[in-house]
C-alpha cells in the first residue's frame, strides 16, 4: 500500500518550556511508493518516532492528511489502520509465551474478521517461521537474546499482514554483529512479504545498506527523498551531505573567484556562479595522491583498517576540527615532500555548497 | 579479610537481634509455652498440667465463636471490595490528567489523619444520640426510612458500619500503591495493543492487571492479614466492652482473656493468639500457592 502524507505537520507543546511549541514534523507533503523498504534518517530529537507514531496514527496531527492508498486515515484511531508496528525496546508482553504474544493481535480480532484457533495457531506458526523463531514458541521474552526478542517483534507486527509496517530504530538494542544480521533479516522479510515497510534510523550506515529509498530529514523538516546511492551522490545540503557516509565527507572554508573553486590557493573545480563565500565537501574517497595535483595537505599519518587505507592529514581551511581523511588504494604510492602531500580529486565527489542557506551549487 | 568483614557486619546487627530477641522471639516462644500450660495461676505463677485443654475451652468459648465470626465476615467482605474500590479508583486516577495530584492528595488524606478523628466522623455520621440522630439517618429519614441505630442497633447494621469504617481507613493506602504500579506500566505495550486492534477491555485484562499483579497481590496478603488482626478499629467503634456488643474480634478476645473484665487467663490468651496465627498461615499459604500462577514478576 502505498503512502501519502499531505502537508503533514505535528507540533507540540515542549516538555521543558510551556510557552514553547516544538513542531516535530514540519509540512511534510511526499509520497511513499507501494511494497518498498524506506529508510527514515535523522539524528536524535527529528521528529522521526513521532512521524511514525502519526503514521500509524498514535499521535493526530496538527494540519495536513495521510492517505493509505486512496484511503484518507486522517482520523481513523491506530486499531482500524491495519499497521504493524515494532518499538524501539519491542514492548513484548512480558508475562506471555512467544506464541501467546504473536497470536495477540489475532485474537483481537472480531465478528466476521476472527479466525478459528487452529488457522490463528497456523498463522502464527507462519509468521515466526518467516523470522525463524519457530523453535521458540514455549519461551517466555525473558528467555530470549536481544535479536530473538526483536524477531518476535516482528513477528507480532506482521501476523496481521498489515498493509504497513513501521519499525521504531528497530535496531538500537543489539549489538555491532546482531545489527548487520538483522538488517538483513529485515530485508528478507520485506523482500518476501512485499509490505511497504517504514524503517527509522539515526544510522546512516544502517538506511544506507537496506533502504530502497531513503528520507533524511533534520529538525522536522524533510531535507531529501531518493535511492541511498542518489542521495549520497548528490546531496541537496551539506546537512545531507555530512551525514551521510562513514567516514563523514571533510568540509573546507572556500570561495569562488571568476568561476573557479578554491580551498586557499587550491583550486578544486568549477562552478558558474558569481564570486562568493562557500563551503566545499570532499568525499574522503576523493582524494587521488598525484605529484601534479592541486590539492595541497600536511601529511600526518597513515591508517590501515581492514582493507582501507586511509591518509590523515591537515588543512587549515578544515571547518571541523577533526583531520582530513582520504580513503586511498592501499597500493597507492604516496608523494611526500617536506611534509606536504598533494592530491587531484574527483569531481563528481566534491561538493559545492552556498555559505548562505548551505545548498548545493551545481555546475 | 572475609571473616573479619562477617565479624563486623554481626556486630552491628548485635544491637537490632538483641531488641528483637527480647521483644519478639522471646514473647513467641512464651506464648507457645503458655497456651499448653493448663490451669496456670497468675499470681502464684503456677500450671497444673500440660495440654491441649486451652485449645478446648477457647474453642467452646462462645465469645470466641462469635469473634471467629466476625473476623471472618470482616475480613471476607473488606479485603476483595476494598481492592475493587481502590483499584477502580487508580484506574480512573490514572486516566484524568488535570487535577490528577489534587485528587490523589484528597484520595491519600484519611491516611495521614489520626485514626481517632476518623473515628469521631463516624460517629458522627452513624450514631444516634439524644440530641440527635446522626447524618445517615437524617439522610434515610428524608427517604422515609425509619433511623437505625448503627452503633448500638441490630447486628447487621453494626456489622455494615465496621466494614464501611475498615474500607474507609484501608483505601488510601491501596490506592497509593496501585497508582504508582498503573504509572510504571510501560506505555509503549498499551501503544502496541493499541495499533493491533485490542479492546479496551482486553488491554485491562491482558496486560494491565498482569503487569500489576505484584502490587495487587501484595496488597490481598497484607488486607488479608491486618483484617484478621483488626481490633482498634472496633474499640473506637464500639467501645472496650466488645463481647457485650457482639462485635468482638480474635484479636479482641485476645485482650479481653488478658487484661479485660474477664482477663487474667494467660492460657487462654494464648492458645486463641496461636489459633489465630494458624489462620493467617494457612490464608497466607493458599495465597502464594494461588499467586504462583497468577502473579507475574518481571
Ligand atoms: N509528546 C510530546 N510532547 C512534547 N514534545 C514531544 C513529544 N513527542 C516528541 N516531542 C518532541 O518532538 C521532537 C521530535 O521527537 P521524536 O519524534 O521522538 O524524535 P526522534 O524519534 O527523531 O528522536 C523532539 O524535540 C521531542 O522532544
Ligand atoms: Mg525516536
Amino acid at each position: 500500500m502505498k503512502i501519502v502524507l499531505e502537508h503533514l505537520t505535528k507540533k507540540f507543546i515542549s516538555r521543558h518550556n510551556k510557552n514553547e511549541i516544538v513542531t516535530a514534523v514540519n509540512d511534510f507533503d511526499f509520497e511513499i511508493p507501494d511494497g518498498k523498504l524506506i529508510g527514515l534518517l535523522g539524528p536524535s530529537g527529528c521528529g522521526k518516532s513521532t512521524t511514525l507514531n502519526l503514521i500509524c496514527g498514535l499521535e493526530t496531527p496538527t494540519s495536513g492528511k495521510i492517505y493509505f492508498g486512496d484511503l484518507d486515515v486522517t482520523n481513523l484511531p491506530p486499531e482500524n489502520r491495519g499497521v504493524g508496528m515494532v518499538f524501539q525496546n519491542y514492548a513484548l508482553y512480558p508475562h506471555l509465551s512467544v506464541r501467546a504474544n504473536i497470536l495477540f493481535p489475532l485474537e483481537n480480532l472480531k465478528g466476521a474478521d476472527r479466525l478459528s484457533k487452529e488457522a490463528m495457531e497456523e498463522k502464527a506458526m507462519e509468521a515466526a517461521k518467516l523470522v525463524q523463531i519457530d523453535e521458540l514458541m514455549e519461551r517466555k521474552p525473558n528467555e530470549l537474546s536481544g535479536g530473538q526478542q526483536q524477531r518476535v517483534a516482528i513477528a507480532r507486527a506482521l501476523v496481521k499482514t498489515p498493509g504497513v509496517l513501521l519499525l521504531d530504530e528497530p535496531l538500537s538494542n543489539l549489538d555491532a554483529r546482531l545489527r548487520l544480521q538483522t538488517r538483513e533479516q529485515i530485508r528478507r522479510i520485506q523482500k518476501e512479504t512485499g509490505i511497504t515497510t517504514i524503517f527509522v534510523t539515526h544510522d546512516q550506515e544502517e538506511a544506507m545498506s537496506i533502504s530502497d529509498l531513503i528520507i533524511v530529514m533534520k529538525a522536522g523538516i524533510l531535507q531529501q527523498m531518493g535511492q541511498p546511492q542518489e542521495v549520497y551522490n548528490d546531496p541537496v545540503n551539506l546537512f545531507v551531505a555530512q551525514f551521510l557516509g562513514n567516514p563523514a565527507i571533510n568540509v573546507f572554508d572556500g570561495s569562488v573567484r571568476d568561476h573557479k573553486v578554491y580551498i586557499g590557493e587550491d583550486c578544486v573545480g568549477e562552478r558558474n556562479v558569481e564570486d562568493q563565500e562557500v563551503s566545499v565537501g570532499i568525499r574522503p574517497e576523493a582524494f587521488i595522491p598525484d605529484e601534479k595535483g592541486p590539492f595541497r595537505c600536511v601529511f600526518d599519518r597513515v591508517e590501515t583498517t581492514g582493507r582501507d587505507t586511509s591518509i590523515v592529514c591537515h588543512n587549515e581551511h578544515c571547518v571541523s576540527d577533526e583531520d582530513v581523511r582520504a580513503i586511498v588504494a592501499a597500493d597507492e604510492k604516496l608523494n611526500n615532500k617536506d611534509g606536504i602531500i598533494r592530491f587531484s580529486l574527483k569531481p563528481y565527489k566534491v561538493h559545492v555548497f552556498s555559505k548562505k542557506d548551505e545548498t548545493v551549487i551545481h555546475e | 579479610m572475609n571473616n573479619k568483614n562477617n565479624l563486623k557486619g554481626w556486630l552491628y546487627l548485635l544491637p537490632a537481634m538483641i531488641f528483637i530477641g527480647i521483644f519478639m522471639v522471646y514473647p513467641l516462644f512464651d506464648v507457645f509455652v503458655y497456651s499448653f500450660e493448663e490451669g496456670y495461676n497468675f499470681a502464684s505463677q503456677t500450671y497444673q498440667g500440660i495440654g491441649l485443654y486451652n485449645y478446648s475451652y477457647v474453642l467452646h468459648d462462645p465469645y470466641f465463636l462469635q469473634a471467629i465470626k466476625n473476623t471472618f465476615i470482616l475480613v471476607i467482605i473488606t479485603v476483595p471490595l476494598s481492592t475493587t474500590v481502590a483499584l477502580l479508583i487508580s484506574l480512573a486516577l490514572n486516566s484524568i490528567k488535570k487535577l490528577k495530584d489534587l485528587f490523589q492528595t484528597i484520595f491519600f488524606l484519611p491516611y495521614v489523619t489520626n485514626t481517632l478523628a476518623v473515628g469521631l466522623v463516624f460517629m458522627i455520621l452513624f450514631k444516634k444520640t439524644a440530641y440527635s440522630e446522626g447524618l445517615v439517618n437524617l439522610l434515610l429519614n428524608s427517604f422515609g426510612i425509619a433511623s437505625i441505630d448503627f452503633i448500638e442497633g441490630p447486628y447487621w447494621a453494626k456489622m455494615f458500619v465496621l466494614c464501611f469504617y475498615t474500607i474507609w481507613i484501608v483505601l488510601p493506602f491501596k490506592i497509593l500503591i496501585l497508582t504508582s504500579a498503573l504509572a510504571s506500566v510501560n506505555k509503549d505495550y498499551y501503544n502496541v495493543a493499541r495499533v493491533d486492534g485490542t479492546s479496551r477491555w482486553r488491554i485491562f485484562y491482558k496486560i494491565t492487571l498482569p503487569m500489576i499483579s505484584p502490587s495487587l497481590f501484595y496488597l490481598v496478603i497484607t488486607g488479608f492479614i491486618g483484617a484478621f488482626k483488626a481490633y482498634s478499629d472496633v474499640v473506637a467503634l464500639f467501645g472496650i466492652d466488645l463481647n457485650a456488643a457482639g462485635m468482638n474480634t480474635i484479636v479482641g478476645y485476645v485482650y479481653d482473656m488478658l487484661y479485660g473484665n474477664s482477663g487474667g487467663y494467660p492460657s487462654f490468651a494464648s492458645a486463641a493468639a496461636l489459633i489465630l496465627f494458624a489462620i493467617v498461615l494457612t490464608i497466607t499459604v493458599i495465597n502464594l500457592l494461588v499467586s504462583r500462577k497468577n502473579v507475574h514478576y518481571q
